[in-house]
């Protein structure tokens, strides 16, 4: 107690690779937020860590078309606004693609046929000619501008809607949900069981439990298809459905739900069941008001692994639940967005966003139980 | 309100280990047992026999007059309090005292009035609200006991109840339970400890387990008066009864034993003319020794190797030529003598003890 009091070189050391790892762990996703908030323009032309200073864009817009033209003494002048009422401030401007920033904001450009152009820096111009203007195109002008920071919830408005996000940010909480519940459920039955109870055969189910940990889930793909679309056939409904992919979650889930917390719950202290037992409390009462209570940091931290890794499931949704609009997940759909928008950063990064901000509300809420209920059962 | 009758009973595990062997025991109704010995000699599984958490591999366990072998723990009318407390860690107070009763469906008005009439037998009333976690270490066992009590047993069992509370504690506790009986006395109650402090203190009979078998069962001061076998008489007393190995030299009333070749002793008990000459042991408690002048008042004569001052009393562990094991004597108060100091023991006749080869009194 009194050596960790004292600042020691060592815990300066601990302090900064704590926070070297904070900021290496934060960075990315605060990134990908202030990315997805960001204007499209913006992001398209500088990173998100430039997103607070303003940033220098080239553009280029059209003036007026001749026909707005208006006659002041001997010239003909056409009046405008660059920016069009958006806020911004103009550095320089030209008139040829070739040389887009010949001149600075103020100065008066010499074009052809003694024509001239002038732009200030909030973007004001005029365009004066001896001669009437002619065509019906007005006269390009380049121009680079100062434009601020701004920050929109435009991107999500288009994923949610035009993207079919918000369709399938529902289909995910519709696997995810029942696909973290049952396995629990199921598991924390069979952990008390399998801890508690005796009956022939026990430990011949344990290492049954513990030998379907290692078996993957590749392996039982197609299998499980065959017979679900047997039994699907027999029923005479879809084999790719929500039940069946909770199913299959379930059962990809059970074996190291059983084992997590049978290890927890056989390490409660016996004599508390013993006395419960005593105390006249069936199996089913010890399950319900001892076992369940006390096991619940195991539970909850089951309950985050299994969420998260159903959540991020891709292949087992591809394969059980199938890629038509009502089914797809959010894994799914930005696999898609991957390919047919995959230079649209913007619809990128704030799908990204929405698909990252349930595991983390999840991790963030049941954080404090995942280190205790890791922890448990393997130090008594 | 019950008898406990054990007969013939046994525990063999599955492995063939037979850790109870042959157990007959009779408990009158308002007894408190206390279950004493060293530990593994089967006094916890013996208890937990009794209160149905481990099965009974022979012979026949009656509560009340009826045959329990095969009746659940809740349905034995027993209640027990464990070692560790066993408080659920998530309920309050009240509720850990209430459990069983809620269980058993009992309407809330009764429960309610039961646990505030056990929790102020106790003195609990006021932490009623709280989890188990906010209490010390004797209001948990006092809880665990008032648990036991609002299930209104026929038996209660104690397994070591005290033995995770401190010095101090323990023996506030170990009295509060010797007032719980004394405000019960309808109630039998079996105690089980390896401390035989609270044996001796707490016991009506005292039942001194060995590997499994009964060694003796009687109130507590039989058992240190007249042990049945070295055991008992090891065990009961601190420190130990002085066991010295002896031949027989003359029978009848009184027997005279040699110790050594120079010295032998004569004891006012009766062998038969068949003993003679045989082996045995010769017994003495170390408070019944007292050092007296010269070697003719004593019987036992050695140097003193070792002396241990505890203030109220004195400890010397003399040296006897011709034994094996050095002779402990306790004087009350402190002692003058010094290391390698020649010295001479007495005793009182009637607190010798004579033990036979086969280790048994022959004071039967």
């Amino acid at each position: 107690m009194v050596a960790s009091s004292k600042r020691t070189p060592l815990t300066f050391l601990v302090h900064a690779t704590v926070l070297f790892l904070v900021v290496l762990w934060t960075i990315p996703t605060a990134g990908l937020f202030i990315s997805s908030i960001r204007d499209k323009d913006q992001l398209s032309v500088s990173g998100w860590w430039t997103a607070l200073s303003t940033s220098e864009q080239r553009l280029v817009t059209r003036a007026y078309e001749p026909k707005s033209q208006v006659q002041q003494g001997d010239r003909f002048v056409i009046r405008g606004n660059l920016l069009e009422g958006g806020s911004g401030e103009i550095a320089r401007f030209g008139f040829s693609s070739l040389k887009p920033e010949a001149y600075a904001v103020g100065d008066v450009a010499e074009m052809k046929k003694g024509r001239t152009l002038q732009v200030n820096a909030n973007g004001d111009y005029v365009l004066s000619s001896p001669t009437e203007w002619k065509g019906s195109r007005g006269q390009r002008i380049f121009y680079t501008a100062e434009v601020p920071p701004r920050f929109t919830l435009d991107n999500y408005r288009e994923v949610l809607s035009a993207e079919g996000l918000g369709q399938s940010f529902i289909n995910s909480l519709t696997v995810t949900i029942p696909a973290t519940i049952i396995p629990i459920l199921v598991a924390a039955f069979a952990a008390y069981a399998l801890a508690w109870m005796r009956f022939p055969g026990r430990a011949l189910l344990i290492a049954g439990v513990v030998g379907l940990l290692v078996v993957p889930l590749q392996m039982s793909l197609i299998p499980l298809l065959k017979s679900y679309n047997l039994i699907g056939e027999f029923f005479g409904v879809g084999s790719k459905t929500y039940v069946g992919i909770w199913l299959a979650h379930t059962g990809f889930g059970l074996p190291l739900a059983i084992y997590l917390l049978r290890n927890y719950i056989s390490g409660l202290p016996g004599e508390i069941i013993e006395s419960a037992r005593v105390d006249g409390a069936s199996d089913f009462d010890i399950f319900r008001k001892i076992i369940l209570p006390l096991s619940f940091p195991a539970l909850a931290s089951f309950a985050i692994f299994q969420f998260l890794w159903v959540w991020n499931d891709l292949l087992i949704a591809m394969v059980f639940l199938g890629n038509n609009q009502e089914h797809l997940v959010l894994t799914g759909q930005l696999r898609e967005l991957l390919g047919s928008r995959g230079g649209n950063w913007e619809i990128l990064t704030a799908s990204a966003f929405i698909t990252i901000i349930i595991p983390l509300l999840v991790f963030f809420s049941l954080q404090r139980y995942l280190v205790r209920g890791l922890l448990a059962g393997s130090v008594k | 309100m019950a008898d406990v009758k054990l007969t013939h009973v046994k525990k063999i595990y599955s492995n063939k280990v037979e850790v109870l062997k042959d157990i007959n025991l009779d408990i009158k109704q308002g007894e408190f047992i206390v279950f004493v010995g060293p530990s593994g000699c089967g006094k916890s599984t013996l208890l937990r026999m009794i209160s149905g958490l481990e099965d009974i591999s022979a012979g026949t366990l009656e509560i009340d007059g009826q045959v329990v072998n095969d009746i659940p723990p809740a349905l034995r009318g027993i209640a027990m309090v464990f070692q560790s407390y066993a408080l659920y860690p998530h309920m309050t107070v009240y509720d850990n005292m209430a459990f069983s009763l809620q269980i058993a469906k009992v309407s809330k008005d009764d429960v309610d009035q039961q646990v505030r009439k056990a929790a102020e037998m106790l003195q609990l009333t006021p932490y009623l609200d709280r989890l188990p976690k906010a209490l010390s270490g004797g209001q948990r066992q006092r809880v665990a006991i008032g648990r036991a009590i609002v299930r209104r047993p026929k038996v209660f069992l104690f397994d070591e109840p005290l033995s995770n509370l401190d010095a101090a504690l323990r023996v506030a506790t170990r009295m509060e339970i010797a007032n719980l009986k004394e405000s019960m006395p309808d109630s039998t109650m079996i105690y089980v400890t390896h401390d035989q402090v609270e044996a001796m203190t707490l016991a009506d009979r005292i039942v001194l387990l060995s590997a499994g078998n009964i060694e003796q069962v009687g109130s507590p001061l039989e058992l240190y008066e007249h042990p049945a076998n070295v055991f008992v008489a090891k065990f009961i007393g601190s420190p130990a009864m002085n066991i010295l190995p002896c031949r027989i030299e003359k029978t009848g009333e009184q027997t005279e034993v040699s110790l050594s070749a120079k010295m032998s002793v004569t004891a006012p008990i009766t062998t038969q003319a068949s003993e003679q000459s045989k082996a045995a042991f010769f017994g003495i408690r170390p408070e019944d020794l007292s050092v007296v002048a010269s070697e003719e008042e004593g019987f036992l004569s050695g140097t003193v190797s070792f002396i241990e001052s505890l203030g109220e009393a004195t400890l010397l562990y003399v040296q006897v030529p011709g034994c094996e094991d050095m002779v402990i004597a306790k004087e009350s108060g402190t002692l003058s003598i010094q290391r390698g100091e020649q010295v001479h023991l007495s005793t009182a006749p009637e607190k010798m003890h004579l033990f036979d080869d086969n280790e048994l009194s022959y004071r039967r």
